[in-house]
């Protein structure tokens, strides 16, 4: 057989002996970076849930542009491609007279009153231009173009937006916001201690067996075939961990859905958190899984550099 | 190639204020040969060795092993260079937590050897240093003898041209002392170049070899089928 072939399945072989002897330490390593792996992916799906929010509240906004029943069709086709040509916009709906009638007709079916006095009159709706911004920030310049004296003469009625809404809007997002940073901030601060905690854990492991390393040095062992075994013992701190994680946040949310009886706290919508995890359940256990890894690896591969250094001095 | 040791005026100095612990030592050993290097504790024995393994570098002066010269080896060629030279140590440096065949195996795993191979192999290494019925022990259960028997083990199993031993009865009973020396004979015989250090007159006076005797990190003298000096090495008795 390939002597790398044999030295390579010595080395996983020992790196498997090593996890088994070393009990505590692997403990220990594993309960750090579960805790870390946990973090950073509760993070993520806080995040991707805030965005959410957001996005369906920016959703709820639109600026509504109302036409004089003597527009014609071609002049109003020509406003809305005007609008859409507009950075800001995300997206722009045209309502003729009828689409008019038919969506307030819709959203206040509940109000027979209101809907009897529509019915004995002729239609009184005016055809309708409905934007989208593509940020709630964007609204004034939208405004602004709407309101052009060029566009300003095809215009029954003043343009009006969700205004009254635009400021509780505008605290939520402004929250959500700073909910975001804050646990970007919190996952970074908590992703460098883990790995200094971890890299210490396994450093110190490494320095009870420092004479056993240098041993294997004298005997003539390369740097890979000492290092190897604990690199594989590190990466497989790293696959549990990575896997544990995922199985607490997964935990999480069943009790989340079941205990607690609710969809959302406050800005965090668990029923979103939840639909996103399993959306992407693959992707975050490959993407803990790397992390892991990565982690358990960099952390063995810089434990072990001292101690295999050949002594380049003279002196 | 040959395999010869040879080192030219080679200064080793680890602190300047304590002076050289070798002092342009020269020395020119033929392949086969049995030579014992003596001297009293500091005297620079250990330093030989070191920097024959590649463990230190010399201050000044050239080394050269088989063919080998240490000032052009890169330190990706180290673990090749010490697969070629058999040591024991005077602290055997066993690895504690393997068994006695284990740290022998473990000489033969590093350069690649089969596992075929290992389990032909070590065995009859074993029997040479009759250590055959404890290949289950772990080092812990062995005596000092008996461990220094593992550490001859584990440097022979590789069947290198060169086996430096310091101190290798340094720690044990005078039987014990003559069981490992007649070990190191009998591989010298089968033509490995031996390199011993010891301060164990007894032992000198009977092998009857090369001696080769340091002081103050300088050679003082050197002579074929030599007696212990005792007294600083300046002249035979």
């Amino acid at each position: 057989m390939n002597k790398h072939l044999i030295a390579f399945g010595r080395i996983i072989r020992t790196g498997f002996v090593y996890f088994g002897r070393n009990a505590w330490l692997a403990i220990a390593a594993i309960a750090i970076m579960v805790i870390t792996l946990t973090i950073i992916l509760f993070s993520i799906i806080a995040n991707a849930t805030f965005s959410n929010t957001i996005a369906q509240i920016t959703d709820k906004i639109d600026i509504s542009v109302y036409l004089k029943d003597d527009v014609t069709e071609a002049q109003a086709q020509e406003f809305v491609a005007e609008i859409t040509k507009q950075p800001q916009v995300s997206d722009v709906q045209y309502l003729d007279k009828s689409d008019a009638l038919r969506a307030f007709i819709e959203q206040n079916a509940n109000n027979e009153n209101l809907l009897a006095a529509v019915n004995e009159t002729d239609n009184p709706l005016p055809a309708t231009i409905r934007i989208k911004p593509i940020t709630l920030n964007e609204m004034p310049a939208i405004r602004d173009f709407v309101t052009q004296e060029k566009w300003q003469n095809l215009q029954s009625d003043p343009v009006s937006d969700n205004g009254e809404r635009r400021q509780t809007i505008d605290k939520i997002t402004h929250a959500t916001n700073i909910l975001r940073e804050a646990g970007l901030v919190a996952v970074i601060v908590f992703a460098v201690i883990s790995v200094v905690i971890i890299f210490n854990t396994i450093q110190m492991a490494i320095f009870n067996r420092r004479d056993e390393l240098q041993i294997m040095r004298l005997l003539g062992a390369t740097t890979s075939y000492i290092r190897g075994p604990f690199v594989v013992e590190t990466i497989i701190y790293g696959v549990i961990s990575a896997i544990a994680s995922i199985f607490i946040i997964n935990a999480l949310f069943v009790t989340a859905s079941s205990s607690l009886q609710a969809t959302s706290l406050g800005l965090l919508d668990i029923s979103y958190s939840q639909q996103f995890f399993q959306g992407h359940y693959w992707q975050l256990l490959w993407m803990q899984l790397t992390l892991g890894i990565l982690i358990g690896a960099a952390s063995s591969v810089i434990a072990t550099r001292r101690y295999l250094k050949f002594k380049t001095s003279k002196k | 190639m040959s395999q010869m040791i040879l080192l030219d005026r080679v200064t080793k100095t680890y602190n300047k204020n304590l002076g050289s612990a070798l002092d342009r030592v020269s020395l020119h050993i033929e392949p086969k040969e049995f030579v014992i290097v003596v001297g009293q504790s500091g005297a620079g024995k250990s330093t030989l060795l070191k920097l024959l393994t590649r463990e230190e570098r010399p201050t000044s002066g050239k080394i050269i092993v088989g063919g080998i010269d240490y000032d052009k080896l890169s330190d990706k060629k180290i673990p090749l260079l010490r697969r070629r030279i058999g040591t024991v140590f005077q602290d055997f440096k066993l690895l504690p937590n393997r068994t006695v065949f284990e740290n022998v195996a473990f000489a033969l795993e590093i350069v690649g050897a089969s596992t075929k191979e290992i389990n032909n192999t070590v065995p009859r290494v074993l029997d040479i240093v009759n250590l055959k019925d404890k290949a289950k022990r772990m080092p812990i259960e062995l005596s000092g003898g008996e461990r220094q028997r593992v550490a001859i083990a584990r440097a022979i199993v590789r069947q290198p041209k060169i086996l430096i031993a310091d101190e290798p009865t340094g720690n044990l009973d005078p039987k014990h002392a003559w069981d490992v020396i007649r070990i190191l004979e009998k591989i010298n015989r089968y033509g490995t170049t031996v390199l011993l250090t010891t301060h164990n007159q007894d032992i000198v006076n009977r092998l009857k070899r090369r001696v080769v005797t340091i002081e103050g990190g300088r050679i003082v003298s050197d002579r074929a089928n030599a007696d212990y000096d005792n007294t600083s090495g300046k002249k035979a008795k």
